[in-house]
């Protein structure tokens, strides 16, 4: 201890100074002396506008090649945007919508080949059918995929159904993600019952991957554990509802509402367990203990986690010269605070994060379209906003 | 002034009085699981809600004071600016899709917790039903 003392004598100087150096810069940025440092992009380099209003609970969209665009809406209707309207006829074709609670009609999302092929990708929360596995008058979220011609569905085809159904109105997850691979990714909630997010026998708390067709890939990971699903790719997910790939990693990038304080963002790699509910920042909403610990061997630990929880609802990676230094970065949506945050990401790290468009509106989804720019679903307001560059 | 527009539901209510305390035990009890389920992610475990983002429960004037408005709230979401113990809140509560037996049950469990009491009086899935959405 006392070796130290001449050492901190000799530096306290130089530490003096940075610490004041560093005091003025910080002073300086707050007062707007900016102009000699190359200008940094930010919130007021970038211009919402309204693309569409009179959604009634607006849950995604996809951004068509030819400008028009498909709205989810949580009750179950299809709905198209066209020359910058919502056309009043829905779109036909949405099979039976388990509507309550969180359930309903969900995430929506084109084949990377949507050009030619035409396949446009949909999950919803699927009530019980006769046959299936669990609880009458349960649900578990469903994914289908299908044409679009004029204001119909063609090619309908039933690709995948989380088993087993639950009875209860929590956590579908019920984001999409295709990795331009031939697969395609889907994030299930464990339906408000945490302990099944561990069981591989169940759907619930998982990511599951698919073939585009709805087929089981045979390289799953646990295609050969007895018991469990083959479609699993991870588990222990509370409610997955944001998922990303990153454009230049292909690496999948998941964010899920955790418990009160417990909102975590993830990256999703084959197999893993992502702890919930044996580790979790958070406590549970009854303000009771889920688990004392927040890491444990063998648990994937979250890239970042949210407390106070900020219940995070879509999530994109910006790929866009458009938006300057931000190219590369995350933007994450708050259903609960109404913002958007910005994500400063490197590599597999986020440094930092910060708070824009505060006030925008309770957020469902945030994707970057064909076009560059972000679009962002706000299920209060029912509209459909485009973020893009003033200039 | 205030206090009549309180008095105006209270009478209401009064005449749909159920003497049977057993009756509201249990349906508090039902509305316990209900609410665990649609309600506490946002409105919290002690029904504190999350000042300024979601309005408390708790000794809430809006709630207690007109728990009409708090049912149509429950039955069919409720969107836009309203006053609660003197904050104002802006945001949206999704329609839970709940049915008019589980909004009564919810209802009388959120007006006999956390200090709140609703002096033995008993919302009743027939007074759900009776709730429409625009007056």
């Amino acid at each position: 201890m006392n070796k130290n003392i001449p050492l901190l004598k000799r530096y306290l100087p130089v530490a003096l100074g940075g610490l004041m150096l560093t005091a003025s810069i910080g002073l300086m940025s707050n007062s707007g002396f900016e102009t000699e440092k190359p200008k940094k992009f930010t919130e007021a380099d970038l211009k919402v506008d309204t693309v569409a209003s009179g959604l009634t609970m607006p849950w995604a969209s996809a951004l068509l090649p030819n400008g028009d665009m498909l709205v989810t809406e949580r009750g179950g209707k299809l709905r198209l945007v066209t020359g910058g309207k919502l056309d009043p006829k829905e779109v036909t074709g949405i099979p039976e919508v388990f509507y309550k609670g969180q359930g309903g009609l969900l995430d929506i999302a084109l084949h990377p080949d949507y050009k030619t092929n035409g396949w446009i990708y949909i999950s919803y929360s699927s009530p019980k059918a006769s046959g299936e596995e669990g609880d009458e008058g349960g649900a578990n979220t469903a994914l289908m995929r299908a044409k679009l011609k004029d204001h119909a569905l063609t090619d309908i085809q039933p690709l995948f159904k989380a088993l087993p159904n639950v009875k209860g109105n929590p956590h579908f997850g019920g984001r999409i993600v295709f990795d331009k691979k031939g697969y395609v990714f889907l994030s299930l909630g464990e339906r408000g019952q945490k302990q099944n997010a561990q069981e591989l026998s169940r759907d619930q708390g998982k990511v599951v991957r698919l073939h585009e067709d709805g087929k089981i890939p045979k390289d799953n990971p646990f295609v050969s554990t007895a018991g469990a699903r083959p479609e699993i790719w991870t588990y222990g997910h509370r409610n997955p509802q944001g998922m990303i790939i990153h454009p230049t990693t292909g690496v999948i990038w998941e964010h899920e509402h955790g418990p009160q304080g417990g909102d975590e963002l993830n990256i999703i790699e084959k197999g893993k367990n992502y702890g919930w509910p044996l580790i979790t920042f958070g406590i549970d909403y009854d303000n009771s203990i889920i688990s004392k610990d927040t890491a444990r061997a063998g648990l994937e630990q979250p890239v970042v986690y949210w407390k106070p929880s900020i219940a995070p609802c879509g999530m994109t990676f910006v790929t866009s010269d458009k938006f300057k230094d931000w190219n590369g970065d995350l933007l994450v949506g708050s259903l609960k605070f109404m913002y958007l945050q910005h994500l400063v990401v490197k590599g597999n790290k986020v440094i930092s994060r910060e708070i824009i468009f505060d006030k925008i509106g309770r957020v469902r989804d945030v994707r970057q379209a064909w076009d560059g720019n972000i679009y962002v679903v706000l299920e209060n307001s029912g509209k459909v906003v485009r973020i893009s560059p003033k200039s | 002034m205030r206090k009549i527009f309180a008095i105006i539901p209270a009478l209401v209510f009064c005449s749909a009085i159920l003497p049977q305390d057993d009756e509201l035990a249990k349906s508090i009890e039902r509305g316990k699981m209900v609410y665990s389920e649609n309600c506490i992610s946002c409105h919290m475990g002690t029904g504190e809600g999350v000042t300024a983002t979601f309005p408390p429960l708790a000794k809430s004037d809006y709630l207690m004071e007109t728990p009409e408005s708090a049912i149509k709230a429950i039955k069919f979401g409720l969107i836009g600016k309203i006053k609660v113990n003197g904050v104002d809140y802006d945001n949206m509560m999704p329609n839970p899709g709940l049915g008019n037996d589980e909004i009564a049950d919810v209802t009388n469990y959120i007006m006999n917790t956390w200090g709140n009491s609703s002096e033995k009086k008993m919302i009743t899935e027939k007074m759900v039903d009776e709730i429409k959405e625009k007056k």
